[in-house]
């Protein structure tokens, strides 16, 4: 029967256990610690390794950053107060000098009076970012001060009279307004011709004269700055922002020239961008330094750093344009041939299909590429230009500051980190919220 | 009843040229060609006008000319008075050694590094990512001169080894001297040397090969095809019968013996640097700016291959890791068996753009005094003959042909090894 087979069980449990904690080897730190830190012996002599260079690490360097000399006033005044406070063997940092020169490390020779200037200029950045950077959360109203910027922006920097700026603004009034009424009169191509003809002669050959003549009539302007006394991270973060900024849409230009079906635009594409990208940086700025007006029609001089953006925004284009046709490349054949089955015609497929999927999908190579710009706008110190690097050479020239190196390296380095690990955290922050789910 | 009529021709018009797709892209290319060959024309006149009111007609004359300067690390022989072409061919050889020892520690850094950010282990993870952050985010240039310092001004000068109790001492069984003037090692003697073949005779791109080098090479070489005969044996015998013989005592012979025969009859011996007056003497000299560029070079690059090939780890399917456990294997073989191998794939492509970004970093040599080509040619060449145009052109264009074949050699391999799809 069905039951007899249960009573020659000796013994059968009819309750249930209550649950148990798990051992305590198995939770809270120790668990934890034996899963992450000594599961097999080989990952134990690794954390022993790892404790042991941590240890060797900090001992060499707290001590040397806990030094008691933020007042000192020049090296030998540290370290005798090293001395006095009994740090031994005068070990330790002298930070009299960043408390002393930290306003040149950022403004370089700026005037002081006007380091107003830069700093609204900086703020204002961060307003003319806002709508772009944070889409969702600022008023699209802004977007219009976004494209008021690029012109207050160097206005700020340099100053002179305002008319400058205005009359450069024009050149894209000018322009755009050429190519709204050519292209209705005649067609699209003949519009973005003649508009973009029409810009380039405001430019080249009336604007200066027309904003000289405003400003005969209405001297409205601030004090101007030379570019010479341009410095520090401010030089940096100019040359750098400047880049950035221009390098984006000529970029995605070279990325669409690249992957266009012409011949011509293509191979003139491709060379511009092997060209740039098999060439070290320091060459393009001695072209900046040496040659570039050179290549300007004579008499002209233009300013070295004017030059060096120029320079340094060419390069920034054409790694820039390799990301995004990488973005280009990766979209499915099906999104160019859904643009083509709506009726869209080229620029309105890209303004509206393709360019937000490329770009999306390159936004890590897009803010490496940032990074890497502003980290190499430390190679203007090798060609003269008083940037951060440049500026601690000048520093350690001074007879009171003579041998401080690690003070002002690590000064330097603690800035760059902080701006470039912060710039990557955005970009993962922007590729998660344009996540869409499907890859 | 209906006829066939062809359809109506067509006249060509001149709006076709705009407004007809067909005609569209000739007229854009045209218009495209035009407006490229205005600007370059623009250029070059500009240029050919400024140069002829400088009074300086492009001239390569100077390469000619005696360089007057001394290079202090170099791989030929060079003398102040040898010609500005001269100088730049041990720039341009000093790059190449830069870029080639970097590559290699950067790689193998990288390599490491890459796995260890991996690790299960939690604290060596975390120190990974801290020493990727850290390189990443800092300027290349910035690490260069921060390694500078490093050497400079930690290591003890040459005369702290003087004396009866010296406050240094050379390392490895006193061959090595670690001295805040470089790193003094012993160089390869040989006693019985067969002397040096000079090519070029005493033209500007002469240089010797030493005939020792090659029959090294030939011998070393030929051990190594030898070697790889046995290891073919092994393998058919192995397909035949199942069984490995063993074959690394015979390959370690192959490869040894022959070496080592070669070497006695050469009169092989290490020349150890040795204290003599202010400075080491003897021994090979590895200035503070190769060792700082070298360094600074790999450390950083590294940071950069060691997330490449974290992605290409992360890019092969768990499923591939958790198979070969299943097969018994352990984790370094299966790192070394089953990830690496098919990782490659992923990650050559980005490894070739950051040898190239190496090989083109090593030009800030010129921010620590190393003689590159940019020191050579677009440093103290420029500035002694003045001659902008044409040294900074030619600097372009020796950095662009190192690059393309970097580039090309690279991408051929990657060809090679990629993944052969129907």
């Amino acid at each position: 029967m069905s039951g007899t087979h249960s009573h020659t069980v000796a013994f059968v449990r009819d309750t249930m256990l209550p649950e148990q904690a798990p051992p305590a080897s198995e939770v809270g730190a120790i668990g934890w610690a034996r899963h992450n830190l000594f599961s097999s012996w080989f990952n134990a002599i690794l954390t022993i390794a790892s404790l042991a260079a941590i240890y060797f690490v900090l001992a060499a360097i707290v001590p040397w950053i806990l030094s008691p000399t933020w007042d000192g006033t020049s090296l030998s005044n540290c370290r005798e107060t090293l001395a006095a406070a009994g740090h031994g063997d005068a070990h330790g940092a002298c930070w009299g000098v960043i408390k002393e020169r930290w306003i040149q490390l950022i403004f370089g020779f700026y005037p002081s009076h006007l380091y107003w200037r830069p700093i609204a200029a900086f703020v204002l950045l961060g307003v003319a970012l806002a709508p772009v950077l944070f889409s969702d959360r600022v008023p699209s109203k802004l977007l219009i001060f976004s494209l008021l910027y690029p012109f207050i922006f160097p206005w700020l920097l340099w100053g002179g009279t305002i008319w400058m700026p205005i009359a450069a603004m024009a050149g894209f009034v000018i322009g755009g307004l050429v190519y709204k009424f050519a292209s209705q009169a005649l067609s699209t191509l003949l519009g973005v011709i003649l508009g973009a003809a029409a810009a380039v002669i405001w430019w080249m050959v009336l604007a200066a004269p027309v904003s000289g003549a405003l400003e005969s009539i209405l001297p409205i302007g601030i004090e101007a700055v030379e570019s010479r006394k341009f410095g520090g991270f401010m030089l940096s973060v100019t040359i750098g922002v400047v880049a950035i900024a221009c390098s984006l849409p000529i970029g995605i230009v070279l990325a669409l020239g690249r992957q266009s079906d012409l011949m011509i635009v293509k191979y003139i594409c491709v060379g511009f961008i092997e060209f740039i990208r098999g060439v070290p940086l320091i060459t393009l700025l001695f072209v900046a330094s040496t040659l570039l007006n050179i290549f300007m029609p004579p008499g002209t001089n233009f300013d070295i750093i004017l030059r060096v953006l120029i320079m340094v925004t060419l390069f920034a284009s054409a790694y820039m344009a390799e990301v995004i046709r990488g973005g280009l490349a990766a979209l499915p054949r099906g999104q160019y041939e859904g643009a083509d089955s709506l009726g869209l015609d080229y620029w309105q497929a890209q303004r509206l299909i393709i360019m937000p999927q490329a770009l999306k999908i390159s936004i890590p190579g897009i803010v490496s590429t940032f990074i890497g710009v502003f980290k190499d706008t430390t190679l203007v110190s090798i060609i003269g230009l008083l940037d951060p690097l440049g500026l601690s050479n000048a520093i350690r020239a001074d007879a009171n500051w003579n041998g401080i190196v690690w003070e002002l390296y690590g000064f330097i380095a603690l800035l760059f980190f902080v701006f470039c690990f912060s710039m990557s955290r955005y970009s993962m922050y922007l590729e998660r919220k344009l996540q869409t789910g499907h890859r | 009843m209906s006829t066939l009529t062809d359809p109506p021709k067509e006249q060509f018009r001149l709006s076709m040229l705009l407004y007809d797709t067909r005609y569209r892209s000739a007229t854009i290319q045209v218009i495209a060609m035009l407006g490229f060959m205005l600007l370059a024309a623009w250029l070059i006149d500009n240029t050919l006008s400024n140069l002829a009111a400088q009074d300086k007609a492009i001239d390569f004359g100077f390469f000619t000319e005696s360089a007057g300067y001394d290079i202090n690390q170099r791989l030929l022989e060079y003398t102040s008075r040898d010609s500005h072409l001269r100088a730049a061919l041990m720039g341009l050889l000093n790059t190449l050694v830069v870029a080639v020892l970097g590559c290699i520690t950067a790689t193998i850094l990288g390599v490491i590094i890459g796995v260890l950010r991996l690790s299960s282990n939690w604290l060596v993870a975390r120190l990974m990512t801290i020493y990727v952050e850290l390189f990443r985010n800092v300027p290349v240039l910035l690490w260069i001169v921060f390694v500078m310092a490093i050497l400079i001004e930690t290591l003890p000068a040459p005369r702290a080894f003087r004396g009866e109790n010296p406050e240094a001492t050379m390392s490895l069984a006193d061959s090595v001297a670690v001295t805040n003037r470089g790193v003094y090692i012993p160089e390869p003697l040989f006693s019985r040397t067969l002397g040096d073949v000079h090519v070029f005779g005493e033209a500007a791109l002469r240089f010797d090969v030493s005939l020792d080098l090659i029959a090294i090479l030939a011998v070393l070489g030929l051990s190594l095809w030898g070697a790889h005969r046995v290891t073919l044996r092994a393998n058919r015998i192995q397909e035949a019968t199942g069984v490995r013989p063993k074959t690394w005592h015979v390959r370690t012979g192959i490869i040894v013996l022959p070496m080592l025969v070669l070497l006695i009859g050469l009169g092989f011996h290490l020349g150890y640097p040795a204290l003599k007056g202010f400075n080491f003497q003897g021994g090979t000299h590895l200035r503070n700016s190769l060792i700082a560029l070298w360094l600074a070079l790999s450390l950083y690059t590294a940071a950069f291959i060691a997330e490449i090939v974290r992605a290409g780890i992360m890019a092969i399917s768990k499923g591939q890791t958790e198979a070969a456990e299943a097969l018994g294997l352990r984790s370094n073989r299966i790192m070394s068996l089953v990830v690496l191998p098919q990782a490659l794939r992923v990650i050559i492509p980005p490894l070739i753009s950051n040898y190239l970004n190496l090989t083109k970093n090593s030009s800030l040599a010129i921010a620590v005094g190393y003689m590159d080509i940019t020191g050579t040619l677009g440093g103290i060449t420029m500035n002694q003959t003045g001659r902008e145009l044409e040294c900074v052109l030619l600097l372009m264009l020796v950095y662009l042909a190192i690059s393309l074949t970097i580039s090309g050699v690279m991408n051929w391999y990657n060809e090679a090894v990629k993944l052969k799809e129907r």
